[in-house]
């Protein structure tokens, strides 16, 4: 139990996915401007992320690996998230309408965004099983979710500042990234 | 001959990828903490855009307009592959270095913002030059963000060691917000030089770049 904790601390904070490892940062950076929309873009990477991760990992153990297709790895995988997201899109418009009404616009954009596919390569060269798979996928989307609620709030509280022409817009928007990813340094001790 | 080089031009200055576009951001941070790493993903990324936009090219005839992203991603990938497997075969210490960012090439905006933007539309040398132009942009600046930050972060340029007597090396320009700040910091000061030649002309004063998803093929929304 403590060992499945540990991983999802891990993968939430200590290794944050944008903060730390670099991925997703054109949506990080894109879609910050404003929370309402940056909470409704996280919540599609959380969802789209844990089920991407969970068929990546099914397609990878009983198609790939078995009739010996690793190098064909990067092209099943992308292949299976586009479809992913195309599907997950038809679902939710004709069964969960309340769901696609808050995130139906971003569900487009996810298909280009690196973390997802990102987190499904990083599970595979873990080597994790199923279940951390699942584990580690959910905890590394709400760690995007979370950075960017974050840096989003610190960018509407900006929006109103008086700031040199030239640092308006993205170059503030990234020095605030690094700086918020400096103070999410600080996580490390933790474990 | 003039169209060719106006369109392989473009991408070394005008339309410069991670600086003016603000594209592709995730390899422009992460790979950027050596000059070396800089200039290995950015020749990956020149092999790659420069095939896929001559592939897309001779394709964009055939391709039906519904399915064009699907069709642009099947492309980008099968290129992304062969870079892996050559990468594996003839520089295995940059292709472990550079790890999970060698297949997230596919994912790049990049690749299919030039395809969706400009090869789906035009003959196959004139997307060859568009391609190999901005791949060569982005080298470039991958380069010397690279450069800039190993200087900075350890006092070294490609591995040489140039730092001068009581150099104190910065160590976190080499990790995460290393990135995020010199990146930030290089937008805000190319605005400011870009700001005082418009005033020289007489033109207001306009904001830095915005991240440009609309010419980023994988979305087709101009809201992100």
């Amino acid at each position: 139990m403590q060992e499945y904790f540990l991983l999802f601390i891990g993968a939430m904070f200590v290794n944050n996915i944008v903060l730390a490892q670099y991925l997703g940062n054109c949506p990080f950076i894109g879609t910050s401007k404003e929370t309402s929309v940056a909470v409704g873009m996280g919540g599609a990477v959380v969802f789209v992320a844990v089920m991407a991760a969970a068929i990546t990992w099914l397609v990878q153990e009983f198609v790939l690996a078995p009739f010996g297709l690793g190098f064909l790895q990067t092209l099943a995988f992308i292949l299976v998230i586009a479809s992913l997201v195309q599907f997950v899109e038809m679902f939710l418009k004709k069964m969960v309408p309340p769901l696609y009404k808050s995130l139906g616009i971003f569900l487009p954009l996810i298909t280009t965004n690196c973390a997802v596919m990102g987190i499904a390569l990083i599970c595979q060269r873990e080597e994790f099983g199923f279940f951390k798979t699942v584990m580690f996928s959910l905890a590394s989307g709400l760690g995007f979710m979370l950075a960017l609620v974050l840096l989003a709030g610190i960018r509407e509280r900006l929006s109103v500042r008086r700031l040199p022409i030239a640092m308006r817009g993205t170059p503030i928007g990234l020095i605030m990234a690094g700086l918020m990813s400096l103070a999410f340094f600080a996580f490390q001790g933790m474990i | 001959m003039n169209r060719l080089w106006k369109e392989f031009s473009k991408g070394l200055w005008k339309d410069l990828p991670p600086f003016k576009l603000v594209l592709g951001l995730c390899p422009v941070l992460a790979v950027t903490n050596t000059a070396n790493n800089g200039l290995g993903m950015g020749m990956a990324v020149v092999f790659v855009l420069t095939l896929s936009n001559l592939m897309v090219s001779l394709l964009r005839k055939i391709i039906p307009a519904k399915v064009r992203i699907a069709c642009f991603i099947v492309v980008a990938a099968s290129l992304v592959v062969a870079v892996e497997l050559l990468m594996q075969a003839f520089a295995y210490p940059l292709y472990q270095q550079l790890g999970i960012f060698v297949p997230l090439i596919v994912v790049n905006c990049i690749i299919l913002g030039r395809a969706e933007a400009f090869a789906s539309k035009n003959p196959p040398l004139l997307s060859m030059a568009d391609g190999l132009g901005m791949g060569l942009g982005f080298t470039m600046s991958l380069t010397f963000l690279g450069a800039l930050r190993e200087l900075l972060g350890t006092g070294m340029v490609f591995g040489v060691n140039v730092a001068w007597e009581g150099f104190q090396p910065i160590g976190i320009m080499v990790k995460a917000p290393g990135a995020f700040v010199s990146l930030g910091v290089l937008l805000a000061i190319m605005t400011f030089v870009e700001n005082v030649r418009r005033k020289r002309r007489g033109l207001a004063a306009v904001q830095g770049p915005t991240h440009d998803c609309g010419s980023c093929g994988g979305c087709g929304q101009k809201n992100c």
